[in-house]
């Protein structure tokens, strides 16, 4: 890429400079960049930096002092609690199902030919690319048709549906790097499909599943409008939020904000670090 | 050996029957149920009632347009915002790559819902921003950013992003640079060389970008509900309303279906221009 830099700039080329490197106009790609990821950060930083204001009256919306009073009280509200636990449940629930659908789901798509894997294609790419309005509007119809009562399964099960092709495809792509005679040699050695699939095939896939896991986790603990469609009278983190934007937001949503924003943060870090370290 | 060929769908019969039953057969359900007739106290009955599609274009139209308008609108800012940004990243970014990337997703740590009534506040009329430019005089005093159409789609491309740089990020970062090397050394010049070798190689990535930013902002009503106030909804809140609060249920699933039409349309349309293979290829790998 160095070839884009080198116009124009050979005339006050220097001798003493080291070949290559030195010589750079303002680089605006990089201050472009900067600038979006302000843009990106700018909410983040005033949810953060508002959790420990002291606000005057019902809106958190201007500085009006430093408090640690919605850290000590972060709990204070039983509803907002209660959502935070439906959310965190839920969640939990979708990364295991979704992922042990969505694993083998992925297995066979990586690795076998077979009749109906053009559909199965199909269907998964709709799955995923059908607006949530109408995933969850066709869901609510049909629990409606079938006069089913909507509420904490109703969420489970419909997070699982928008959540399985995300773990497949996350799951396919890394069987498909797969050097199969791992396998085949695990068969020369006397292992039947299981053992070898236990022994050899699951440990390799282990990364692809853990991450597939992880992404239903975050797709389903952020969910608001398929959830909103499906869940009843229960609530969720995402839903309790916006039933309190009403009334006002108390400071305690911003501590929560911050500290899944924290969580978050502190597992791309390990992540990162984990990453440097086996490179 | 029987055994072996089985296998395939030994694997996918769960994932599939979940899907069949949660994705597949609730579609036909809301087409049923957009045929009936009646209402929540006296219950629906199936009399294949077409009519309801009339009704719900002849009175939503407006908000369906705005819909594709400013789901529009905001893939043009996506692309506009994210293309530079996900060129930089792959060509300059060296090292750090890796960190950008993370950077550009970490704000989607947050909640969605929270995000963009994170920007609400930020935004208010007398908030932190607006509300000092107000006290140094730069601003006029009824000066508002919330409650108004920029501000529905600035929300919805900000939400979006991410998946405009990523695919555009992704086809960019396996490009062969010795590419444009060559158009150098053919003397093209910088934008010369842009447009002839990087853009095309490109464009898949922007195409799959298009659908993965277009098909949620103009079904988004989140976005509309928190930054546009009342002058400003959406079709998905047309969708959300009669569903939950009117439960009006067969004109609510005939305007869902009016929008699914309309996607499919430009989708298929997409796909045709483009190739299927390619553009479902790049949506979902």
């Amino acid at each position: 890429m160095s070839a884009a830099l080198d116009t124009g700039d050979r005339a006050q080329a220097v001798p003493a400079r080291p070949p290559g490197r030195a010589r750079r106009r303002t680089d605006w790609g990089r201050w472009y960049t900067w600038a979006v990821l302000a843009w990106l950060f700018a909410p983040i930083a005033f949810m953060v930096v508002f959790s420990f204001n002291d606000p005057a009256g019902r809106h958190n919306i201007t500085w009006q002092g430093f408090t640690l009073h919605w850290y000590a009280n972060a709990f204070a509200y039983p509803d907002l609690n209660e959502a935070m636990f439906n959310s965190v449940t839920i969640a939990l629930l979708t990364m295991v199902v979704a992922g042990v659908l969505g694993t083998l789901l992925g297995l066979a798509l990586g690795r076998f030919g077979f009749r109906g894997k053009q559909l199965t294609n199909l269907v998964m790419f709709a799955a995923i690319s059908a607006p949530e309005v109408v995933l969850g509007a066709a869901l609510l119809s049909t629990f409606l048709m079938l006069n089913v009562t909507t509420g904490y399964w109703t969420t489970v099960v419909a997070h699982v549906m928008f959540c399985v092709s995300f773990v497949a495809i996350t799951v396919r792509a890394r069987v498909i790097t797969l050097d199969p005679s791992l396998e085949e040699a695990a068969r020369d050695l006397g292992a039947g499909p299981w053992t070898t699939f236990r022994l050899v095939t699951l440990p390799m896939l282990f990364p692809a599943v853990m991450a597939g896991g992880l992404l239903a986790f975050a797709l389903s603990i952020d969910d608001y409008i398929i959830t909103t469609f499906v869940s009843g009278d229960v609530n969720t983190f995402p839903l309790w939020i916006w039933g309190a934007t009403r009334v006002g937001i108390p400071p305690q949503v911003n501590v929560m904000g911050t500290l899944l924003f924290a969580v978050g943060l502190t597992m791309a870090v390990i992540n990162v670090v984990a990453a440097r370290r086996r490179a | 050996m029987r055994n072996r060929k089985l296998t395939p769908y030994v694997l996918v019969l769960p994932a599939w029957t979940w899907l069949a039953l949660f994705f597949v057969v609730p579609i036909g359900g809301m087409l049923s149920l957009s045929l009936t007739t009646g209402n929540v106290i006296t219950g629906f009955q199936q009399t294949f009632a077409v009519g309801n599609y009339a009704d719900a274009v002849g009175t939503y139209w407006e908000q369906i347009l705005r819909s594709l308008l400013y789901g529009g609108c905001a893939t043009l800012v996506c692309i506009a915002v994210g293309y530079p940004v996900a060129y930089w990243i792959a060509f300059r970014g060296g090292a750090y790559k890796s960190t950008y990337l993370l950077l550009l997703l970490l704000p989607f740590f947050v909640s969605f819902v929270l995000r963009t009534i994170s920007w609400r506040f930020f935004l208010s009329d007398n908030g932190v921003v607006l509300g000092t430019f107000k006290d140094l005089g730069l601003l006029p005093d009824g000066f508002a950013v919330l409650n108004t159409a920029p501000a529905v789609v600035l929300g919805l491309a900000y939400n979006f992003l991410p998946f405009m740089v990523l695919p555009i990020y992704a086809v960019l970062e396996r490009m062969d640079p010795h590419l444009v090397e060559a158009s150098h050394d053919l003397y093209a010049n910088r934008v010369r060389a842009f447009v002839h070798v990087v853009l095309p190689v490109s464009l898949p990535g922007v195409f799959a970008g298009v659908l993965m930013t277009f098909i949620p902002t103009s079904a988004d009503y989140v976005n509309a509900s928190v930054l546009g106030g009342t002058h400003n909804t959406m079709i998905g809140n047309v969708i959300q309303t009669q569903y939950l609060v009117n439960n009006n249920y067969p004109i609510a699933a005939s305007i869902t279906f009016v929008l699914m039409g309309l996607l499919l349309v430009g989708i298929f349309s997409y796909a045709r221009a483009l190739g299927t293979e390619r553009v479902m290829e790049v949506h979902t790998s």
